[in-house]
């Protein structure tokens, strides 16, 4: 019971806070699944953010339910998935209200460019934790491979390749390397 | 109730074929939402992206519960959610219950080791563009962010509160001029 109450509180503050779409989601994610509640280690969460690539549907959302179903079964996943839905629930629905007089705000808008440099700084933060993790458990970067790995994907997503396939490429490169 | 059920029907088909997230799907969105079903014009989309964007939370979810609660107020916009969330929670249920089994697989394994490192390159690709319309300050403020949040281990929720709350008196000095 206590661990579907830590799921839920840990998915609502996730929900609440979490601006700038899904990378910035990332660290937000980090900090309560990996620093807070070590439900995950660091190369595991990478592990969700690559089947999340992969499977259709929001990061949040996603890794809600994984992680749920991982700390807490079936029941676990549902309460998760719930509650990082809640806050969008409730504030798009205030929002649709009343943002058509708020829109024009200056204090509104001032806000969300307050809050830009802080979510580019949060997605930097997420690359930051999986390229130098705080425990050695599951690191994304073994050797010489992977930099390249990371190389050649970065390139190619700047060239607008499709990110699935930008995965599922390195996936085969990962089994032509590692596990032959 | 046939409204409603086609709010549901909609945004099951968004939940399910929006791969990779975010402005990838904005198309899709556009197409079954404006063009197919009439529920929004033109104008009326570019408010949503708008809001969308202010607001926490995923921008497919976001988008649901706006064009949900337009039709049909809050069941239409628990229609829309429950539509957009249940692809994507069936299918992570369906891995989730399987990967356990299959993830110390060798060939499996190896899979993992070749995608960690492209995750994080899809996780930084994007920050050199939204870093490109920043000035130097805004610049040091996103540095200072992702260093502290890295180094120190603490929740970027403050950070956030703190990025708001200088905006707002920002907002407040600029207007004191005005």
């Amino acid at each position: 019971m206590g661990v579907l109450v830590q799921l839920f509180l840990s998915y609502l503050k996730i929900g609440f806070f979490g601006f700038g779409g899904g990378y910035a989601m990332l660290s937000l994610i980090h900090s309560e699944v990996v620093v807070r509640n070590g439900w995950l280690t660091s190369g595991e969460f990478s592990d969700i953010v690559a089947i999340s690539q992969m499977t259709p549907g929001p990061i949040a959302i996603n890794s809600a339910t994984y992680i749920g179903y991982e700390v807490a079964g079936i029941a676990g996943s549902v309460v998760a998935t719930v509650a990082v839905c809640l806050p969008a629930l409730t504030i798009m629905m205030l929002l649709t209200r009343f943002f058509l007089r708020l829109k024009d705000n200056i204090y509104v808008r001032g806000v969300v460019q307050g809050m830009r440099p802080v979510v580019v700084g949060m997605i930097a933060s997420a690359a930051l934790l999986l390229i130098f993790p705080h425990s050695d458990e599951g690191r994304s970067f073994i050797d010489g491979w992977s930099w390249a790995i990371f190389a050649l994907t970065l390139f190619g997503s700047w060239r607008k390749v499709n990110p699935i396939l930008l995965i599922v490429v390195s996936g085969v490169a990962g089994v032509l390397i590692y596990g032959l | 109730m046939r409204l409603l059920f086609d709010i549901f029907w909609s945004f099951l088909k968004i939940g399910a074929f929006t791969f990779g997230g975010g402005y990838a799907m904005i198309p899709l969105i556009q197409h079954e939402v404006i063009t197919l079903r009439r529920w929004l014009g033109e104008g009326e989309f570019v408010e949503l992206l708008t809001l969308a964007q202010a607001a926490p939370g995923p921008i497919s979810l976001n988008t649901a519960v706006f064009v949900g609660y337009k039709m049909r107020r809050y069941s239409g916009a628990l229609a829309a959610v429950m539509g957009v969330v249940i692809p994507s929670f069936v299918i992570i249920l369906i891995v989730a219950m399987f990967f356990a089994d299959i993830r110390n697989n060798v060939w499996v394994d190896a899979a993992f080791r070749g995608m960690r490192p492209a995750v994080v390159a899809l996780i930084v690709a994007p920050i050199v563009g939204l870093a490109r319309g920043m000035n130097a300050w805004l610049m040091a403020v996103a540095v200072a962010v992702a260093l502290v949040v890295w180094y120190f281990a603490i929740s970027p929720v403050w950070f956030l509160l703190v990025g708001a709350v200088g905006g707002v008196l920002w907002a407040a000095y600029q207007c004191k001029k005005c």
